[in-house]
């Protein structure tokens, strides 16, 4: 799932080097959190969140297989 | 971006120095020449090696290809991708068993695959590119069942006189409908409120 997102985000950066994902497992969830480099903070959030969300549903498809939730956070 | 810069006796031979180092073709390359280099007196006095700068270009398309496949795979839907082009739009065409998964509920996935390509595409493009992305020639079901329903919504309008929203849909989709109901006298569509939430409106002419 980690290979998914950075798959998914290299490409769409300029410093692939920056990017960082951390991964939170609870109960019921796990959570992905996203960082690149700050200059690259637009192009994964994208004009109204559209980029933002268009990964997410790419890496929500992702999930749909298995039991536990999965929810993607972007933080600086 | 990859680029390199190269030396060598000749300029020659420190393009292909620079070629081989990047494991590239000279027609995917885009080559500048910093120094010509001098022979010098007899080769040995005053010789300058020549230096070349060498950058490979991207083809967005190959890079776009490359993308979904890799996407695919991550996904566990490995995907052939077959692509079209048709002057600045793209198709990419995806072929594979787990094809669905990859689709999403009323395209939601596919759509969202197809604005990243877009993006991917664009990052490299010289000139804007539209891409579309489809799979099972899903995009032409969804094309039919949109004719359909507009025509349907439209007889509900005219029945009840009354305006009737739709679902907020993307761009393209929302096209469809507009032409679909164009030639249709009797009701007029519009879209209203603001991405992501734009809608089609059919009412009924009065």
């Amino acid at each position: 799932m980690k290979d998914l997102i950075l798959t998914i985000v290299k490409p769409l950066v300029d410093f692939p080097e920056d990017i960082q994902v951390n991964v939170h497992e609870e109960d019921q969830r796990v959570t992905y959190k996203l960082s690149v480099s700050k200059s690259d903070m637009g192009k994964v959030i994208g004009k109204q969140g559209r980029v933002a969300k268009a990964i997410r549903t790419v890496v929500y498809a992702a999930g749909s297989s298995q039991q536990k939730k999965i929810f993607l956070e972007i933080v600086e | 971006m990859k680029q390199i810069t190269a030396t060598g006796r000749t300029v020659e031979e420190a393009v292909e120095s620079a070629l081989a180092q990047l494991q590239t073709t000279k027609d995917r390359t885009e080559i500048t020449i910093i120094d010509e280099g001098k022979k010098g007196l007899f080769g040995i006095f005053g010789s300058r090696p020549s230096v070349v700068k060498v950058t490979v270009k991207m083809d967005p398309i190959e890079e776009a290809a490359s993308y979904l496949k890799s996407v695919g795979e991550q996904l566990g839907a490995p995907v052939n991708v077959e692509v079209n082009r048709e002057g600045k739009q793209i198709e990419f065409v995806l072929t594979g068993d787990k094809i669905a998964l990859l689709i999403g509920k009323r395209g939601q996935t596919l759509n969202s695959l197809q604005y990243l390509t877009q993006l991917v595409v664009n990052r490299y493009a010289d000139q804007y590119l539209t891409v579309i992305v489809d799979a099972e020639e899903y995009r032409k079901r969804r094309n039919d069942t949109l004719i359909q329903l507009a025509q349907r919504l439209a007889q509900k309008a005219l029945k009840t006189g009354q305006d009737m929203a739709l679902e907020p849909m993307p761009s393209y989709e929302r096209k469809i409908i507009h032409s679909a109901l164009m030639g249709n006298k009797r009701v007029k569509t519009f879209s209203d409120g603001n991405e992501p939430h734009r809608h089609i409106v059919i009412s009924p002419v009065k």
